[in-house]
């Protein structure tokens, strides 16, 4: 569904007389493939790059060098740029500033006006993806009015009108509150479970990993690890040498694994720790 | 709370003039407006006068609402009627008092002027009274549109407004917390004159321009995130069709308009 190959993706600083000052490579020959329908997590700290790799996957940016396929369709190409946008939906961190509608239906039916799609068939559209995400009793309600994880709900649905394959969220959950994060965390699970679609979520949040088919843990730039989320939350370690956190429960069974208890290795949830512990005894 | 305020000052309402098409509603007060200007007679002003009142009946808008534009140009009204009533030369001199003078024709330029004023901000108000911002700019757009010949920006212009009209109450909100936050800190918006006001206004605009930049950036990207690319092959959710009241109330209008006209001919 997706790939890239070698990608890279540089910014130029200029000085104030337009000279070239100094180059950051934000992405650094990352190369992977995302399969149709799997639930990627891609986990970095800050600056890791993860965030400028999503864009390149909606193509809001196009690399420097290297490729990026959606869909095989290569996002360089100026005439596929619509078809890569429509194949693979993005939704943005802070929620206030992706709205464009006034009232939550019409925002929802924007993708498709866009597209071109017949009145009736955007209704159609707008009713079901709103239902998809549980908002449809909010259809008439000003978007100024829902929480934080409702208005990140009608964003999702705006993306899923448009019928993508692909949805690329880059830290949908940054700026809510922990409720709010759950909603948008079942959300996006259950349309990845139910319609099918490609997940590729961008977090720094862990709780939010573990029910991933797969992680990619970025840092710098480049792409440092890659697995299930148990493989990788076994490596506590070499976690924390990026600056990344691991799941509560992961922490606690790390720890107690050190002082002499003997656990296995990626233990991912509060019930699977309770399990093994009960065990023991 | 701050987000509660309304935009514009929509009344909502279940009447016909409601359920009228913006374009509908937009011609009308156009051609109200037109027609308060045709008038020069007491008769014209009977017929204007009535098809306002049975606008007004229809719309079931409260009336206090209607007259509540008029606090703002009562200032600019009572002026033009004193000049009006003083200064103008007539034939026959009512009252006569150390310099100035009222003559009938003073009289009647005067009254005519001001019913004029005040028919012409109650007509535009019930417009927006009935209308919501959004329907608006969608009547304007279509309106406007033949206008895109001459490339003009018809549908970006109306993209504009609406997206104003969105973001008012999320950077009226950030306002206030910038506000909250500088207060916090010792600033202070309350004492002093009206310039040192306005001084003290400035080390929150700062922030506030930030600020509706970065959201402009992030809105713009997740336009095109979403294939937004201009008005060309767009098609429309809620798109504007006439229907038979429409076409009634077009009628009605060019009637009205007819009656004025004749009247102005006639007398």
């Amino acid at each position: 569904m997706i790939q890239a190959d070698s990608l890279v993706y540089e910014y130029t600083r200029y000085d104030e007389e337009g000279r070239e000052t100094d180059v950051t490579r934000a992405v650094d020959q990352v190369s992977l493939d995302i399969k149709k329908g799997d639930f990627v997590a891609i986990l970095g700290h800050n600056g890791s790059g993860k965030s400028t790799l999503a864009k390149h996957m909606n193509a809001i940016l196009t690399p420097t060098g290297g490729t990026m396929w959606v869909d095989g369709k290569d996002t360089k190409e100026e005439e596929n740029i619509w078809e890569v946008r429509q194949s693979a939906g993005m939704v943005f961190q802070n929620p206030d500033n992706q709205i464009i509608g006034t009232v939550v239906e019409e925002d929802v039916g924007f993708g498709p006006e866009n597209m071109g799609v017949p009145t009736k068939e955007i209704w159609e559209r707008v009713e079901e993806s709103l239902k998809a995400v549980k908002m449809l009793k909010y259809r008439h309600h000003s978007p100024n009015k829902l929480s934080g994880g409702q208005k990140q709900r009608v964003a999702i649905a705006g993306v899923v009108a448009m019928h993508p394959q692909c949805i690329v969220l880059d830290e949908p959950t940054a700026m809510l509150d922990p409720n709010g994060r759950r909603e948008v965390i079942r959300t996006v699970r259950a349309l990845n479970h139910v319609e099918e679609i490609t997940v590729i979520l961008i977090t720094h949040y862990m709780e939010e990993v573990i029910y991933a088919d797969k992680v990619i843990v970025m840092d710098q730039g480049r792409i440092v690890m890659k697995g299930t989320p148990r493989e990788i939350f076994s490596q506590v370690e070499k976690l924390k040498s990026y600056r990344l956190d691991v799941p509560q429960a992961t922490l606690l069974a790390y720890e107690l694994k050190k002082a002499g208890v003997k656990l296995p290795d990626g233990i991912l949830t509060r019930e699977e720790l309770v399990e093994e512990l009960c065990r023991l005894s | 709370m701050i987000r509660d305020i309304t935009l514009g000052q929509y009344y909502p309402a279940d009447s016909i003039l409601h359920k009228l098409d913006p374009r509908v509603k937009l011609v009308t007060t156009i051609s109200f407006l037109v027609a308060l200007f045709l008038v020069n007679s007491w008769v014209g002003y009977v017929v204007a006068t009535i098809f306002l009142v049975s606008v007004i009946r229809l719309s079931k808008v409260p009336f206090p609402f209607m007259v509540r534009g008029l606090k703002a140009i009562f200032l600019i009204l009572m002026i033009t009627v004193v000049f009006n009533l003083f200064l103008t030369p007539g034939d026959r001199v009512l009252v006569h008092f150390w310099k100035l003078q009222i003559t009938d024709k003073g009289l009647r330029t005067a009254i005519f002027m001001a019913i004029r004023l005040v028919y012409l901000i109650v007509g535009s108000s019930v417009m927006t009274l009935t209308t919501t911002p959004n329907d608006l700019t969608d009547g304007m757009e279509r309106l406007l549109g033949p206008l895109k010949k001459l490339h003009v920006p018809v549908h970006e212009v109306a993209m504009m407004m609406s997206i104003a009209l969105r973001f008012i109450p999320i950077l009226l909100e950030e306002t206030d917390k910038i506000m909250k936050a500088q207060i916090a800190r010792g600033a202070d918006f309350e004492s002093g004159n009206l310039l040192q006001k306005a001084k003290s206004l400035v080390p929150l605009l700062v922030p506030l321009f930030i600020s509706a930049f970065r959201r402009a950036n992030d809105l713009a990207m997740a336009m095109e995130a979403r294939c937004y690319r201009g008005g060309e092959g767009r098609t429309k959710m809620k798109p504007l069709v006439y229907a038979r009241r429409d076409y009634l109330a077009y009628g009605t209008v060019m009637i009205f308009l007819a009656v004025i006209i004749a009247v102005r001919i006639v007398l």
